[in-house]
């Protein structure tokens, strides 16, 4: 019987300080090796703003597309009975197993200029995606919308439907049910798949050097311009932007968890 | 709880084999190096390395050479990491020279072979690449080493000699992966090392640039100070810089040192 407070069991305990290590001890090693003194000079390099704004900007740019295309499937996944729902949950979620890499392969053979979809594109609007900062989205897109799709179809799920139907037989129309019923309703869902979305998006690295390259300004983000940096000899630079994007990451998500969450 | 027994079991037997094979002596120690070797080298010289490894298997069966090909300077931070190799080959010396200056060469670095860079576009040509200048090119997709691995820093050098500012619109880790790019067409041009060009013939096709012969790169080795198997790695070096590693570079088109 486990109650509160109950001694925790010595066999749990061994394997749980392992884990425990093994999480905090690379974000230890990071600030350890932070090096102070070349800090200010390495944070207000030219490229340092540019690249912290194209991070904001197309996790943020992927979040609402994900919330918009990924919240619609996860609505008829929760609330219609379309043939073959089991396989499309299945198919949308693919992303969260896939190796993001593969993803990035799969985009650029896809969208690329010679791909099924960006010959096409390329013939008929003259449009190439890849080396683009819509690339960039594009590829943090696949990889994160399924955490909005997942957390949202889980969330209406769990919505009591008689809420619903009272507000309908009261009179109010489809939309106003949606807006003051079930949108309130689900918020904490939504939200809670936006950070998680929004976070992956941030550190989202495989497809995006796959599918949109590494440039600065364009498509080089914080992780591909950390990877640049330790695969171009500049350790230093590599761990002063890995601790940028933990601060960005858990400060993001210590904000919203004060103002959405109520987790406290 | 009994598959956790079992598992537990079978972890001990995993383990115990791996230290057993590791403690026994090697059969033939006199006669011929063995054990396993290995080498991080510059992405550029898979294919070279993978056929001397081939040509050395017959003479040593003992011997256990393992690659890890990637961008030379990664492979110089992985070794100031404290990654276990016996021998270090890079794209160039000033890569080299970090790991020299940072105490983990046994001796002096050796060059063994030299590369030149080539344009290189899609098969077809369908932006219509001619020379350099073409790099400059707004309209073009172009690929380019990023500037701090060796075959971007020699881009930077032969654009400037070119007196060409390229616009490229991705700078890629190493040569093999901006190679990857034009071998699917998603690029229009790029500069990649000679070799990778010649290697991808078929896929690609090289733009004739006269100015490209000014800038070369010398391919230096070494065994590391903290090889594990420095016996064996000191054969392996010396297949490379010797006439076994000498062939199979001249056949993939190096340049002699």
């Amino acid at each position: 019987m486990t109650t509160p407070g109950a001694r925790p069991h010595p066999l749990l305990v061994a394997p749980a300080v392992t884990g425990l290590i093994l999480l905090l001890a690379p974000v230890a090693g990071l600030v350890a090796r932070l090096p102070w003194i070349q800090l200010p000079q390495i944070l207000s390099a030219e490229s340092m703003l540019p690249t912290l704004r194209l991070s904001l900007l197309t996790a943020t740019l992927t979040t609402a597309v994900s919330l918009l295309c990924g919240g619609s499937i996860g609505w008829l996944l929760a609330r219609t009975t379309l043939p073959g729902r089991a396989l499309l949950r299945g198919l949308v979620t693919v992303p969260l197993v896939l190796p993001p890499v593969v993803g990035g392969i799969a985009l650029l053979v896809a969208f690329g200029r010679n791909g099924l979809v960006g010959r096409w594109l390329d013939e008929a609007f003259g449009v190439t995606l890849p080396f683009t900062t819509a690339a960039v989205v594009l590829a943090q897109t696949f990889v994160s919308m399924p955490f909005v799709v997942v957390s949202i179809e889980g969330t209406l799920r769990a919505v009591d439907r008689r809420h619903e139907d009272i507000a309908a037989t009261l009179g109010a129309s489809g939309w106003t049910t949606f807006r003051r019923v079930t949108l309130p309703a689900i918020v904490p869902g939504v939200v809670a798949g936006a950070v998680l979305c929004w976070a992956r998006a941030l550190g989202e690295f495989g497809a995006t050097v796959t599918f949109a390259g590494s440039f600065p300004g364009t498509t080089r983000t914080l992780s591909l311009e950390a990877y640049a940096a330790i695969t171009g000899g500049d350790p230093r630079t590599a761990v002063v932007l890995s601790v940028l994007m933990i601060v960005v990451a858990v400060g993001v998500l210590a904000a919203l968890r004060d103002r959405w969450l109520g987790l406290r | 709880m009994r598959r956790g027994v079992a598992l537990l079991a079978v972890a001990a037997v995993l383990t115990g084999c791996g230290r057993s094979t590791q403690v026994a002596p090697p059969a033939s120690t006199k006669a011929a190096p063995g054990g396993t070797v290995t080498v991080l080298a510059a992405a550029s010289l898979t294919g070279p390395f993978e056929q001397l490894r081939d040509s050395m298997a017959e003479r040593y069966p003992d011997l256990d050479v393992v690659f890890s090909f990637g961008p030379s300077s990664a492979l110089v931070e992985q070794v100031l990491a404290g990654a276990e190799a016996d021998v270090l080959a890079t794209a160039d010396v000033r890569t080299m020279q970090r790991a020299v200056d940072a105490g983990a060469a046994a001796a002096d670095p050796v060059v063994f072979a030299r590369n030149a860079l080539a344009l290189v576009v899609p098969g077809g040509n369908p932006g219509k690449v001619a020379g350099l200048d073409d790099l400059a090119r707004e309209d073009l997709l172009v690929a380019l080493c990023q500037p701090a691995v060796p075959c971007g820093a020699a881009a930077e050098r032969l654009l400037h000699a070119a007196g060409v500012t390229a616009q490229p619109d991705t700078l890629g880790t190493d040569a093999k992966d901006v190679l990857s790019l034009v071998e699917l067409g998603e690029v229009d041009a790029a500069l990649v090392y000679r070799t990778d060009a010649a290697a991808a013939a078929g896929a690609v096709e090289m733009i004739d640039v006269p100015v490209a012969d000014q800038v070369v790169n010398d391919y230096p080795a070494v065994v590391l100070s903290n090889a594990p198997n420095p016996a064996a790695a000191q054969v392996v070096f010396e297949a490379i810089t010797g006439h076994p590693g000498q062939r199979v570079l001249s056949d993939t088109g190096f340049l002699p040192p």
